[in-house]
This record gives C-alpha cells, structure tokens and sequence, in this order.
C-alpha cells in the first residue's frame, strides 16, 4: 500500500497535496481499500466554503456510505468532473486521477494538524491493532 | 465468545480475503472486490463457501407429516433426489426462515437454514417434531455454491455422477472430488449451477479442487459482498431483510409458496384470513437510476407522504443503477408507480419496475 512522501495526511483518511496555497485533496490507498468498489462520489460545487475537519462530500461503496472531510478551510476552486462517471479512479489511482476537489486555502496553519506520509502509517498501524 | 470459522477459514486467509463478522462467523465479504467477482459469476462462475449455514435433518415415519405441519409448502410434492423452496412458519402466518428442502426418501429429509436463524430452526423444529426424528447435522457439513454459466461444465469434470442430467432443484448423491456430497441443482444467484453438501473435513480439498479446475476459465471464490449483489438483482429474498416474524409470505411476493390446500398446519388459519383480507403492505422492486445508493431502511416517499421503507439495496454491477426492494401501501405498488427513495435527507426520483431486475438468458 502506497503513501507518497510529498503529500499529507489527515486522521480521517484524506491525503492532501500543497502547491502554494491550493489544497488538492482526495482519499488515501487505505481509505479506498477498506471501502472496497466506489460506485458513488458526492462532492461539493465550485465555490462552496469547505471548513476544516467538516464533512464536505460523501463516497459510496457497495457495502459502506463515509463521509470525506475537509483536513482545511477554504473555497473549492476545482472539482474532478470525471469522478461521477469513474468512480473506479478512487479505487485504481487514489492520488492521481482520484482526486476529488481543489481548494483555495484560507489558512495555511490548518496544514499543521496533518501527518506526513511515516506518521500516518504509524497513525494506521496503531488504530487497527 | 469468539467468532465462529468455517473449514475454509485459512483457505479464505491465503487468498487475501477480507473477512467480516456475519451471523456469529467470521466470513470473507471480498476477494479481489465485489465488482469483478459479481461479474465473474455472471460472465463465467463463482465458488462461494456458505458453510455457516445450517443443515438440519428430519427423519422417520411422521417426518413427513411433521414437515408439512411447520411448513408453507406441500412438502409431499417432493419426490426422492428433488429439493424444494419452504417456509418454516408462525402460528401468527409470519416467518421463521425460508429454508431449501431436499428429500433423500419419504421418511428422511434435509433442511437447509440460514445461519442466522439456525438455533431458533432447530427449536421451533423440535417443539412440533411429534415423533419424528430432529437431527442438527449442521457441523458435519461444509457447503459450497458453484454458481454461473460454466458451472454445470465445469462441475462435469468433476463429479462421478453425469450432473448434465440432474434437473434444477434436483440433488444427487455422488463423489466431487473424489468425496462423496449431495450435490444440488440449487442457488441463489439468479444463475445456474450448485450447491454442494460435503464433509466438513473434504472441505478443503473440494474448494481447492474446484478453483484449481476453474482457474483457467476464469472461475475464482466469491464472497458475500458479491453473493448479495446477485441475489439481489435476482430478486431473492434475504431473511431479516425482505422476511422476518412479523411479515406474511403475501406481502414478501411468496403467495407462491403458500399451499393452503395441503391440509391443515400450524399456520393455515393465519394464511386464509390474511390472503382474504389482503396485505397491509407489499414488496416491489424500486430503481432509481445512477447516482447514491440505496439501503436498507431508507424511507420510500410518494409526493410528500412516506410510503414505506426499502429492505434491501444496492449500485446493481449488472445494470449499473440502484436497485432495492422494499414494503410499500399497496396503493403504491402497481408496476410503474412513480416513487423516491429518502438518501441523507434528499428525495432520490425512482419508480416501481417489474422483477426481477436480472433473469439470466436462456441457455
């Protein structure tokens, strides 16, 4: 299972990678793993104001509804259109093509509440255990 | 108490399932996913381990009369080697489980219950079994389902017995693997293929056998994430879903079952008032096109009014949509009723559509 370096994590499972002061956010390779088959990605519109640690969308597997929160504040700049109709990127490319929505941040020190990559493993192994 | 395991437990392990807690036993809910093992069974074939169920034997002189006591069906249309579907009944007209009867001769039959009713089975069998015999044979068996297009071929070159003969809901007895089963022309995928009654310790070496032969056409373990998608495109009911207690075999779309003209049985009182009275409520398929999913519990609204309630649902893989079944007001039930499903607050647009949603093809 796959964490890459350059990206952060967050304790409910989203990833989010920091360019400047735009968030890209999407669910990491154990979040996708444990819902196994999305067949349904709800998320918020362009321009919605996200805040931090809030539900702002909803994805559907076959046997589980979880909500994806927010690690930040900000205003959704960009969402992935291809999503509702491949919901299997959640699944296949989690930190590529998954990616769910981009947001322009409104406060940076949000980022200091999130994991980086060794962390978060620490941060799973510990919780499944 | 630990959760139960079948004899398949470490075979489930190595093959990288996710396993579950289903009716007190660990079971794998996937394999390689849900998706792509819904699709092998319908495209090629599937092996499930179902060996949590139950199998309950009744045997003797009054076996037969006491079946048909307990029973919906008429148990005395079975002829040796046939199975037949049942229900096992309330006084009340409601449902203990819906089982698969299969007879071996008129005074010995086996029961197959679901695993979550099983205790309660054997106890509303016992206390109406008069002088038959009631016999849990639950942990002398494992049971495997092959189901899809391949598995009557595949489960030729497998079993002694000639199985392109066995007519469905027909049984044989015969070696699969060199080990003697009962092997079943019986599923519930909505797919041809079996079910197969054998030693708890054959177990293994039948699962292995069979995905081993099945390896090079496509055929690998399904689990009961998939097994519920099939069922349910299939339109089949699932105990403590669409049936419970307190539900009529009139409004679970079961009537079919009911044979009111067998004699008398423990519910027969029950079942005539409530076929002249009429269900107070009625399953129906919904679809509600692409988009959320729907599940169990879900309000179902017409207009403003809450109507009913879904009891199962799912993103059929098949058709690609969401499908449920679900009770409504009979007034809501006509085919082509326009209703929605109630999914975290929002009214999701849908309509009744005839059932099942899948049949498979004619072969």
């Amino acid at each position: 299972m796959e964490f890459p370096d350059d990206l952060k994590y967050s304790r409910e499972h989203e990833w989010v990678l920091v360019e400047g002061s735009v968030a890209t956010v999407g669910i990491s390779a154990f979040a996708e793993s444990q819902l196994g088959d999305v067949v349904f990605v709800e998320l918020p519109a362009v321009g919605d104001s996200v805040s931090k640690d809030e539900a702002m969308g909803v994805v559907e597997s076959v046997k589980a509804v979880s909500d994806v929160y927010s690690p930040i504040s900000g205003t959704v700049l960009e969402v992935n259109d291809d999503l509702p109709e491949s919901t299997e990127l959640v699944n296949d490319d989690p930190y590529g093509d998954g990616w769910m929505v981009k947001i322009e941040m409104t406060d940076v020190t949000d980022l200091d509440d999130l994991m980086d990559a060794e962390e978060y493993q620490k941060f799973i192994a510990e919780s499944e255990g | 108490m630990s959760l139960l395991r079948t004899p398949l437990y470490e075979a489930h392990r190595a093959a990288g399932a996710r396993l579950v807690e289903f009716a007190g036993w660990e079971m794998p809910v996937q394999y390689e996913g849900i998706l792509a093992e819904h699709a092998m069974v319908r495209e090629r074939a599937g092996l499930f381990d179902v060996s949590h169920m139950g199998q309950v034997e009744v045997r003797g002189a009054e076996a037969l009369a006491r079946l048909q006591w307990i029973t919906a069906n008429d148990v005395s249309r079975l002829a040796d080697g046939r199975a037949q579907y049942n229900l096992l009944m309330l006084p009340t007209g409601g449902i203990v489980d819906d089982v698969i009867i299969y007879r071996h001769s008129a005074d010995r039959y086996l029961v197959c219950v679901n695993a979550s009713n099983r205790t309660g089975d054997v106890a509303h069998m016992i206390e109406h079994r008069g002088a038959a015999e009631v016999v849990d044979r639950s942990d002398e068996f494992a049971l495997l389902a092959l189901q899809g297009p391949l598995a009557v071929d595949l489960m030729s070159d497998l079993a002694a017995a000639d199985v392109t003969a066995v007519p469905t809901f027909a049984f044989v007895e015969t070696e699969v693997a060199g080990a003697p089963c009962l092997l079943a022309r019986t599923g519930y995928t909505g797919e041809d293929g079996w079910e197969v009654y054998c030693p708890a310790n054959r177990a293994v070496e039948i699962w292995n056998a069979i995905l081993e032969r099945g390896a090079s056409r496509g055929v690998g373990p399904v689990g009961l994430g998939a097994r519920d998608t099939l069922r349910l495109e299939a339109a089949l009911p699932l105990y403590g879903h669409e049936l419970d207690r307190e539900t009529s075999p009139f409004e679970a779309r079961l009537g079919w079952v009911v044979r009111l003209d067998k004699g008398d049985f423990i519910a027969a009182d029950a079942l005539r008032r409530q076929k002249q009275e009429g269900p107070r409520r009625k399953l129906v398929g919904i679809d509600i096109g692409k988009g959320a999913v729907p599940r169990q519990d879900y309000p179902v609204l017409r207009g403003d009014r809450r109507v009913g309630m879904l009891t199962s649902g799912t993103r059929s893989p098949t058709l690609g949509k969401g499908i449920a079944l679900g009770y409504v007001e009979p007034q809501s039930s006509p085919v082509g009723t326009e209703l929605a499903v109630e999914i975290r607050g929002r009214a999701v647009p849908g309509r009744v559509v005839p059932l099942p949603f899948y049949r498979r093809s004619a072969s």
